[in-house]
């Protein structure tokens, strides 16, 4: 298997072994999470900061809890009350924020690129990105394909079942970083992966992508789907305006509770989140019991445990391994 | 990107090519079975007593056990697994992974804790696994059972129970299995 990277910027950063590497490796943290005091001593002494230059509050907390329940030590940045206000540079922050000592950061970005810019301009911290524009959230990606093994009855036998697992990414793929990510992800261990969206919120071209198919018909989609992962419509990044008018997009691509009706018995529902409910997806539809949503929050935590752990906790002292004996 | 050298490979990474066999299955099996018997005396049956072996090599040793002290006492005692990957010293001097999740579905509060493992060598295994037992309740007595003592201790600690003492060099390794044990050297990193 290959060496798990440096840091992690993108889905195309992980082959399918080193995927696979990650969700075993979450099966032990989720155990953690499980106990009546969940927290373990592996990162002890190191510290974590959290740069997010773009509002969020599931994936910061996510990734902070995950840190904590490790016992690294966690500093959050907010860019609202930063220096970066009065003038700094991004590149300047980041060394300010390194020379701290500081082990890993955890970047989001409205810019597409910014983690792998941060990622070239540290010396010693890995960098995790956490959703930087319309380009990349692998973390999301990662617990998605957790929640989905588990689903599928977990451990190396659910793992198996992606082989040919039809996935349907529902809605605003043009502006979506989650959809990036996962489609990587999921094409990886196998799954065949339709997109569903109006022509006006894919993106320009599809060329490379590793989709089997793009449909316009959701109603087509549904009965053959295994998992149906929805996607926010990102108002805020333009899509009001390639709509006609959102109820328009709720009756051709939204879930509602007469589509949920024609997934097949077994079928599992997916949403990154933040929920925009009555929009890509009814209220009632949200609280079935094959929506995963809240399992994929929880799941999320150990899924970051597992890699902050994959990053930092062989590497201790960047890079300098010692001669330690295998067995004790 | 910053470049710079970094070496993942599985904490038993390599190939064991054995050398000497010292145990045959018959011999891992009579050790098992007096260790069971020791067991037993050391806690006056087997009231109270779990065994928790440790992730990987000591798990199928736990399960033998826990068969062996059914046929002689009738009592089949509870069994756990431990993972001690998250409360290992040497994360990061290291390549640590965690082998498979811990099971431990019962509370360890007033139990007498038999840990299991296939090798004791330096104890720093034996150190993880005594902080992570404490997550599970806050046992009576802890005892230890290895099939093989190597020797190189580096915390003094000591098992209550040996399948056989085996001198060693450092640059050595212990291979434990049903079938037998045997000495011999980890190549090709």
């Amino acid at each position: 298997m290959r060496p798990f990277p440096v840091h992690l910027l993108s889905m195309e950063d992980l082959d399918a072994g080193q995927i696979a590497e990650v969700l075993r490796v979450s099966d032990s943290f989720a155990e953690v999470g499980r106990r009546a005091s969940p927290k373990v001593p592996t990162l002890r002494g190191r510290t974590v900061a959290t740069l997010f230059f773009e509002d969020s509050t599931r994936t910061r907390m996510s990734f902070e809890t995950a840190a904590k329940r490790m016992s690294a030590d966690v500093l959050s940045f907010a860019h609202g009350s930063s220096s970066i206000k009065k003038g700094e540079s991004l590149r300047d922050t980041v060394e300010t924020v390194e020379a701290m000592g500081i082990d890993a950061m955890i970047v989001r970005h409205a810019s597409s690129g910014v983690p792998d810019r941060v990622a070239r301009w540290v010396d010693h911290s890995v960098v995790v990105n956490a959703g930087d524009g319309a380009h990349q959230h692998p973390t999301q990606a990662l617990l998605d394909c957790y929640t989905v093994r588990e689903a599928l009855g977990g451990g190396e036998d659910g793992l198996a079942r992606f082989g040919g697992l039809r996935v349907a990414i529902v809605g605003d793929v043009r502006h979506s970083r989650v959809a990036r990510s996962q489609i990587v992800a999921y094409a990886a261990l196998g799954a065949e992966v339709t997109l569903v969206a109006p022509a006006t919120l894919l993106p320009p071209s599809l060329e490379g992508w590793p989709v089997v198919a793009v449909e316009h018909d959701i109603d087509a989609v549904l009965p053959k789907a295994d998992v149906v992962s929805l996607l926010r419509v990102q108002a805020e990044r333009g899509s009001g305006v390639l709509l006609p008018s959102l109820r328009e997009y709720t009756s051709g691509y939204g879930l509602t509770a007469r589509c949920a009706t024609m997934l097949q018995p077994g079928a599992v529902i997916l949403h990154p989140g933040p929920l925009v409910r009555g929009v890509e997806i009814a209220s009632e539809v949200a609280e079935l019991p094959q929506s995963l949503i809240t399992d994929q929050v929880a799941n999320g935590v150990a899924v970051r445990m597992a890699v902050l752990f994959l990053l930092l906790g062989r590497d201790a002292h960047h890079g300098r391994l010692e001669e330690v004996p295998d067995r004790g | 990107m910053a470049e710079r050298e970094r070496s993942h490979t599985r904490p038993r990474g390599g190939v064991f090519v054995p050398r000497v066999q010292v145990m045959s299955a018959d011999d891992v099996g009579r050790a098992i079975t007096r260790m069971a018997h020791e067991v037993i005396e050391r806690n006056h049956g087997l009231v109270g007593v779990v065994l928790v072996g440790l992730q990987t090599g000591g798990v199928m040793i736990a399960e033998r056990l826990v068969e062996t002290l059914a046929t002689v006492e009738g009592t089949t005692v509870p069994l756990g697994t431990l993972d001690v990957a998250f409360y290992r010293d040497d994360i990061g001097l290291r390549p640590v992974l965690p082998e498979a999740a811990t099971d431990i579905s019962f509370d360890l509060t007033g139990t007498r804790v038999v840990l299991v493992d296939d090798v004791l060598f330096t104890g720093r295994t034996v150190r993880a696994a005594l902080n992570a037992l404490g997550e599970y309740g806050r046992a009576q007595v802890v005892e230890l059972a290895v099939m093989v003592d190597r020797g190189h201790r580096e915390l003094p600690i000591r098992p209550d129970f040996v399948g056989k003492n085996l001198p060693t060099r450092r640059d050595e390794m212990v291979d434990v299995t049903l079938e037998g044990v045997a000495l011999g050297e980890l190549v090709g990193r």
